[in-house]
């Protein structure tokens, strides 16, 4: 028994002193927090930037203040961010605090509803920043970034608006209607790139003729997101398909999923990304293209057992280290022709849009600066793989021959250029029931009929 | 996976803490269990549990390209080994840190060591008074507490940051100001804390009042206050509680991402190991071969905290506290 007291009173011992240790870096805490969080109003007249600083003069005078940025880029694309500004907070003093989650979209909400909001959120969805404009937390952007904004195509300003009133500007652009293939392999097998979709159909059946390989290869897998790159095949056909205006009132669910236009869409997909001729290169039947992940989609190009796949600029990240990605390599891409001719050039891709939750002077400055092409040319020429849609920007600047490829579609004035559909329909449809539904479409082969009832009956009132 | 081997076990060993009935009834448990049949079981359970653990070592192991391709039990089959996954998990820094994974494993034992302290403190107390002070209301109060236990903590989620960031107020009266502890490790511990009392009160009351009356009554007839007796009598006696109790207070704690993301964010200032490993794969997923290694680093910790308390509540404690 003494023994047993004794050791125990050495443990208590020891759980007492770490109890007082812990207290004091506890009050240690608290005291660090309060010191750090005054001090934005201690400026006077902006100081006089010279030198390389020079630039930054419109910035200037917010010495030692602090932003608050919540984003949903992660390293290493967000390290490349950071360098970005680097400069920008060098010389002015204002420090830029990264935040990068990848539940960015559960997150941002919880935190502007508890008052605990981020200075700037890079919101990637449109939808999602109508949700946060709904709160009534977001601030409207200076007049400043209002100007920088036209430099983008007129229709990115619709998208950073809610209800008509212009929120957040654009960041940056991706192109999603990409066709991956092998140069290599379609000039050994004397393939042309189809300008066309006639002829990218007439390609695909003589690909699968020849029988050395399946022409097409996907993936839906994507954890939670399972389903999303079914959902961008859809977007495309029905931009190039009808334009877009259809497309727009497709989006507002004026016309419907189950509306025969939508339904030739479908069926359009069904006889190509669901032909069992035709997929799925490097896996097997059509229900592989449901347990392969995205990531993976694209593997069997590179091994020959699979000639295409239609995926986001984005997928560029996913080729191993060592592949040459260009047009005489060993990886490159051509645009997804329109389904119609008569639609010109149709572009779907998306963004991301900076949205303000704080009007103190600092964080107007920083949105103006992101708003600039000043500083889009600084986050391209920092590493590839960022592209800005901003007519400011001089192509030259681009050294990846995919981010000149996106960028000579995404800055083209003749382009129809729509948001990525799922991003902008609610929450419960484009990223939830429009997901599962094309999953289980792929994986047991759910009739198009169906897979759209389900999804108009899920669309909320 | 892993954890909730960790967890399993913890809780098949927290089970005994509660002390047994008769001597002939736990005899007989005792006999039960040392059965031929039930040791193989308890064996076959144990290596079943351990084989996803054993799976995640060979995966982080193994190059990006063959876990691409094959399973990990092929591993054996055909060894091909690198450290470049922990390499990189380690030192590759990310958000302008340089260090890998050194902040955030500092940040994890800056949450949870004060977050499994302090509930620990305040309940052990609260359980003590509510086993041993006589007062009124003191069965209701229990009930209360234990009641709370229903209350899902993702609901209070939003009104606790509302209270953090904003202060609570009545009309236009101010109870408390904003604290300002946005960026601090405080919000999480105070949040952690909150969230493990009703289960913490719960299972040391349950323990602390079935200590043997004499032994207390002797205590306070010697003339020894209620602090006195909680210092001296009943802590002590309570190890094993409090150890069994600090295991799992430590390992939720450890392992939680929800409450941290929520409370403390993602910066490197503050961010523990489970928001930095949810970060890891990249805005694409195309980094997920890290994402093993990552994790086998993060149960390091755990495994050695469980290892190093568990004789704790192995140990049958009361037997012969009371020797006439």
């Amino acid at each position: 028994m003494h023994t047993q007291v004794g050791r125990g009173g050495g443990w208590r011992r020891q759980l007492l002193a770490a109890g007082a240790v812990t207290s004091l870096a506890l009050l240690a805490a608290c005291s660090n927090g309060s010191s750090s969080s005054g001090g934005s109003k201690t400026t006077g007249a902006a100081p006089t930037l010279t030198g390389d600083c020079a630039q930054y003069q419109a910035y200037a005078g917010h010495s030692g203040t602090k932003v608050t940025m919540f984003a949903s880029i992660l390293s290493p694309e967000s390290d490349s961010l950071q360098s970005s500004w680097k400069q920008f907070s060098t010389c002015t003093g204002i420090t830029i605090s990264y935040e990068g989650s990848n539940d960015f979209e559960s997150q941002l909400p919880v935190r502007v509803n508890g008052g605990n909001a981020p200075d700037l959120a890079v919101i990637p969805q449109p939808g999602l920043l109508a949700q946060m404009v709904k709160t009534g937390k977001v601030v409207k952007p200076p007049a400043e970034t209002v100007t920088n904004e036209a430099k983008w195509a007129p229709i990115w300003k619709t998208y950073g608006s809610v209800n008509g009133t212009f929120y957040a500007a654009p960041m940056s652009a991706n192109i999603k209607s990409l066709v991956w293939y092998s140069p290599k392999a379609f000039s050994a097998a004397g393939y042309k790139v189809p300008t066309t979709w006639a002829d990218l159909m007439s390609l695909s059946s003589t690909i699968a003729k020849a029988g050395k390989n399946k022409p097409w290869c996907g993936g839906l897998g994507s954890g939670t997101a399972t389903g999303w790159p079914a959902t961008d095949w859809l977007e495309e056909i029905v931009l190039g398909k009808y334009g877009g205006d259809v497309y727009d009132q497709w989006v507002n669910h004026t016309v419907k999923f189950s509306d025969p236009k939508i339904i030739a869409a479908m069926n359009v997909l069904q006889g190509w990304m669901h032909n069992p001729d035709w997929v799925n290169g490097g896996f097997g039947g059509v229900s592989t293209i449901a347990s392969t992940t995205f990531q993976d989609a694209g593997g069997p190009i590179l091994k020959g057992k699979c000639s295409m796949l239609q995926q986001a600029s984005f997928y560029e990240a996913q080729w191993p280290k060592g592949t040459k990605v260009g047009p005489s390599g060993d990886i490159w891409a051509f645009k997804l022709p329109a389904a119609d001719p008569s639609v010109s050039d149709p572009v779907e891709g998306g963004g991301e849009f900076v949205a303000a939750f704080s009007d103190r002077p600092e964080v107007q400055a920083v949105q103006n600066y992101l708003s600039t092409a000043a500083w889009a040319t600084s986050r391209i020429k920092v590493a590839p793989g960022w592209v800005s849609a901003n007519q400011g920007v001089d192509p030259a600047v681009y050294t990846d021959p995919v981010d000149q490829l996106s960028a000579k579609y995404l800055t083209d004035p003749t382009a129809t250029f729509r948001f990525d559909a799922s991003d902008l329909m609610p929450a419960a449809i484009g990223s939830g029931k429009e997901w599962t539904e094309f999953t289980a479409w792929f994986s047991n082969n759910q009739s198009v009929a169906k897979t759209a009832a389900n999804i108009d009956a899920a669309w909320p009132q | 996976m892993s954890e909730e081997t960790v967890e399993a076990s913890a809780a098949a060993d927290a089970a005994p803490v509660v002390p047994a009935g008769g001597q002939a009834g736990a005899k007989a448990v005792r006999r039960a269990f040392s059965s031929p049949i039930a040791s193989f079981l308890v064996i076959l359970l144990t290596v079943l549990w351990t084989v996803p653990t054993l799976g995640l070592l060979a995966t982080s192991l193994r190059p990006e390209s063959d876990v691409a391709q094959t399973g990990w039990w092929t591993f054996f089959a055909h060894p091909g080994i690198t450290l470049s996954n922990y390499h990189d998990v380690l030192f590759n820094g990310g958000f302008g840190v340089q260090n890998g994974l050194m902040p955030y494993l500092i940040n994890s034992l800056a949450i949870t060591v004060p977050a499994t302290i302090f509930p620990l403190a305040l309940a052990s107390m609260a359980a003590y008074a509510l086993a041993w002070v006589r007062f009124r209301g003191s069965d209701v109060i229990f009930f209360l507490i234990f009641a709370l236990q229903v209350v899902p903590l993702q609901m209070a989620l939003v009104p606790l940051l509302q209270l953090y960031s904003g202060g609570a107020h009545i009309g236009s009266a101010t109870i408390f100001p904003s604290l300002g502890l946005g960026g601090t490790y405080a919000p999480v511990w105070i949040s952690h804390t909150m969230f493990a009392l009703p289960l913490a009160v719960f299972l040391l009351h349950n323990f602390i009042a079935q200590l043997p009356r004499d032994l207390i009554e002797a205590a306070r007839v010697d003339g020894a206050s209620h602090f006195r007796v909680f210092r001296s009598v009943v802590l002590p006696l309570a190890t094993p509680a409090l150890a069994s109790f600090a295991i799992f207070q430590f390992l939720w704690v450890w392992n939680d991402l929800l409450v941290a993301l929520t409370f403390a964010g993602g910066t490197p200032e503050v961010a523990p190991l489970t928001v930095r490993l949810a970060q890891l794969s990249g805005s694409f997923g195309d980094h997920w071969e890290i994402l093993t290694a990552g994790a086998f680093i993060s149960i390091i910790i755990p495994l050695a905290v469980f290892f190093g308390l568990q004789r704790y509540f192995v140990r049958g404690l009361l037997a012969g506290s009371v020797k006439g």
